[in-house]
């Protein structure tokens, strides 16, 4: 298809473990990409692609949608803004009924080939801190387990380490069926105050009020998704969803390269995936029994010794 | 159909400004004797359809008024297929074909025919919609469903996709093997009726987000008056409070403002919250309607 038509755009939205290679071929014949999560699964290649393109001056962008959510967007304007005083601490947290049973015959449960929850649920999460907060230094204490699956981990959990000292806590964990589909949030604290957003709303709580954030008085604010949702033009499951591909659309049309999501700010929760893969027990797992096994030795991580 | 429908989000967690209380909406109503709580109550304030998700838990509501098919003489279900979070779930445990699989009949000639990959290697979407709207219908077998809904979810899909002849096969099947009034509920009015009409499906059952904070009204909520206004079809309004944005009286003002809209389906948990939502669309629709 490559070869015989002329293509302006193109979606992978293929396994994870064929976006590197596909991507690259559109690249290599000038074509925009919008690449769906995880960008890719070696960081390497990652580099590489966000080189090609911006060399080639290509439009790209990796389908996380949270920055597209009203309440997320509001996250991270309050967290720019200055008003929560110095950011100590930030918590992601993303839950939902993915794996509930010990069966599974997709990808999604394949080793090395992007399944678990890491690769597939908790780079949402990990995008979302990036984004709102910024990308971790390094991380430290990460426990990845099995609950049902016997190949990839259904939970992840760790601790993010900044360069400023604060700290951060990344809990994802997809084999929760008490919750109807997946839940993202995320809390940042602050010396003068505190955020929780999620999908639907953006609790902030202000000690005193700040001139960067005008709108926000002390004490609480809640503002609901029904107030911070910009109207699409084309709702599908979703504002975010046709925000996002909007967004690519319109990247393409003005040539736009430094539009959201692009490959080099995607790249950036793959660098904290591998951060988390390389902490843990370096190669992923070698444990093919009783789900993987978490990590009792933080200071393995060269990272961790560099920051900490 | 009767000018006040009720809703069904409120009893399965699913609340647009929320999660704590969409959660603690969970908790509440996790036994079915709260809903069919909540549901007589309605029914005693004269609200007489549900506009209900085939959600797995309303087979339970269904056993509940086929055993009492007296304490119910006129109750009436308005199914909306599919409830999608159960299909996405098998496609993400099983894989795309097997969980169509899963869903459709294995019995009998057709089921031995898709068993063999016959119907999905032929793309054959009318033979497989009606296995699948049927499939939905069976948990409200010899129950009254004069409407039967298509989720925005797929309706605004299909229009996507350009799919249109779907919504043929949909509004065939259900008007000859159901005797029922096939209903679309979008985001998207101003491009479903387009794709109606050329259709030819004439003065169609469009349920929509109809709210005075335009919220989820793709297109725009003066293009949306305007349609109501003036095009030939049957409005729904959902969503009019837009999930508690919107004060009571100042939402069912504004939907009742809306002359040509039909029906109005809310949703709420308590018998106050039920009586002063009825009441208040019975006194601002009798002073439209009669002004």
């Amino acid at each position: 298809m490559l070869d015989n038509e002329e293509l302006d755009a193109i979606v992978v939205s293929t396994p994870s473990k064929f976006h590197a290679v596909q991507v690259e071929k559109a690249i290599k014949r000038n074509i925009h990409v919008f690449c769906e999560k995880p960008f890719v699964l070696d960081v390497a290649d990652g580099e590489r692609l966000v080189s090609m393109a911006e060399e080639r001056g290509l439009v790209t962008q990796v389908g996380y949608h949270y920055r597209f959510v009203g309440a997320f967007q509001e996250a991270a304007r309050v967290v720019r803004s200055g008003a929560l005083g110095k950011v100590h601490h930030v918590r992601a947290e993303a839950y939902g009924p993915v794996v509930l049973r010990p069966k599974g015959g997709t990808w999604r449960s394949a080793k090395n080939e992007g399944g678990g929850a890491l690769y597939d649920y908790a780079c949402h999460a990990i995008d979302a801190v990036n984004y709102i907060v910024g990308m971790p230094a390094s991380v430290s204490g990460v426990a990845r387990h099995g609950v049902f699956s016997r190949d990839v981990e259904d939970e992840v959990y760790c601790t993010l380490h900044y360069s400023d000292g604060a700290s951060g806590q990344l809990c994802v964990n997809w084999s929760d069926e008490s919750f109807r589909k997946m839940s993202t949030k995320i809390s940042v604290w602050g010396s003068n105050g505190r955020i929780t957003a999620d999908r639907q709303e953006c609790q902030i709580y202000i000690r005193d009020p700040h001139p960067g954030l005008k709108d926000t008085p002390a004490g609480w604010t809640v503002r609901y998704t029904t107030d911070l949702t910009k109207e699409v033009w084309y709702y599908l499951r979703g504002e975010e969803y046709s925000a996002q591909i909007d967004h690519f659309i319109q990247s393409c049309k003005t040539g736009r390269t430094d539009g959201e999501n692009n490959f080099r700010s995607a790249l950036q929760a793959d660098r904290v995936v591998s951060m988390i893969l390389g902490e843990g027990t370096g190669s992923g797992s070698s444990s093919s029994s009783g789900g993987l096994s978490s990590s009792t030795a933080p200071t393995k991580n060269w990272l961790n010794r560099i920051f900490n | 159909m009767d000018r006040v429908l009720f809703g069904d989000n409120q009893f399965f967690g699913v609340n647009h400004m929320s999660e704590e209380k969409a959660r603690s909406q969970q908790m509440r109503f996790q036994h079915i004797g709260a809903i069919i709580d909540v549901l007589d109550a309605a029914y005693d304030e004269g609200v007489r359809t549900f506009m209900c998700t085939t959600h797995d838990r309303v087979a339970e509501i269904c056993d509940h008024f086929r055993s009492n098919p007296e304490k119910y003489p006129d109750y009436r279900f308005y199914p909306c297929m599919p409830y999608a979070h159960k299909y996405a779930n098998a496609v993400t445990d099983h894989g795309m074909i097997e969980a169509l699989r899963m869903f459709l009949p294995q019995d009998g000639a057709m089921g031995a025919m898709l068993k063999g990959g016959v119907a999905l290697a032929n793309k054959d979407i009318e033979t497989i919609m009606h296995l699948l709207i049927d499939a939905e219908m069976k948990m409200f077998a010899g129950l009254n469903t004069p409407v039967i809904f298509i989720q925005n979810v797929i309706t605004d899909l299909l229009i996507g996709l350009q799919l249109d002849e779907c919504f043929r096969y949909f509004h065939d099947h259900v008007r000859a093997n159901y005797g029922a009034e096939p209903g679309f509920i979008t985001m998207n009015v101003p491009r479903l009726l387009d794709v109606l009409d050329r259709l030819g499906i004439e003065n169609p059952i469009v349920c929509a987000n109809i709210n005075k904070l335009g919220f989820r009204m793709c297109g725009g909520k003066e293009e949306y008056e305007n349609i109501i206004a003036s095009r030939r079809f049957r409005p729904v309004a959902m969503s009019v409070f837009a999930s508690g944005a919107i004060r009571p009286r100042e939402a069912i003002s504004y939907v009742c403002e809306q002359q040509n809209v039909e029906s109005i389906v809310f949703g709420a948990s308590s018998k106050a919250n039920i009586r002063q939502t009825k009441t208040l669309i019975d006194k601002l629709s009798v002073v439209k309607h009669s002004g």
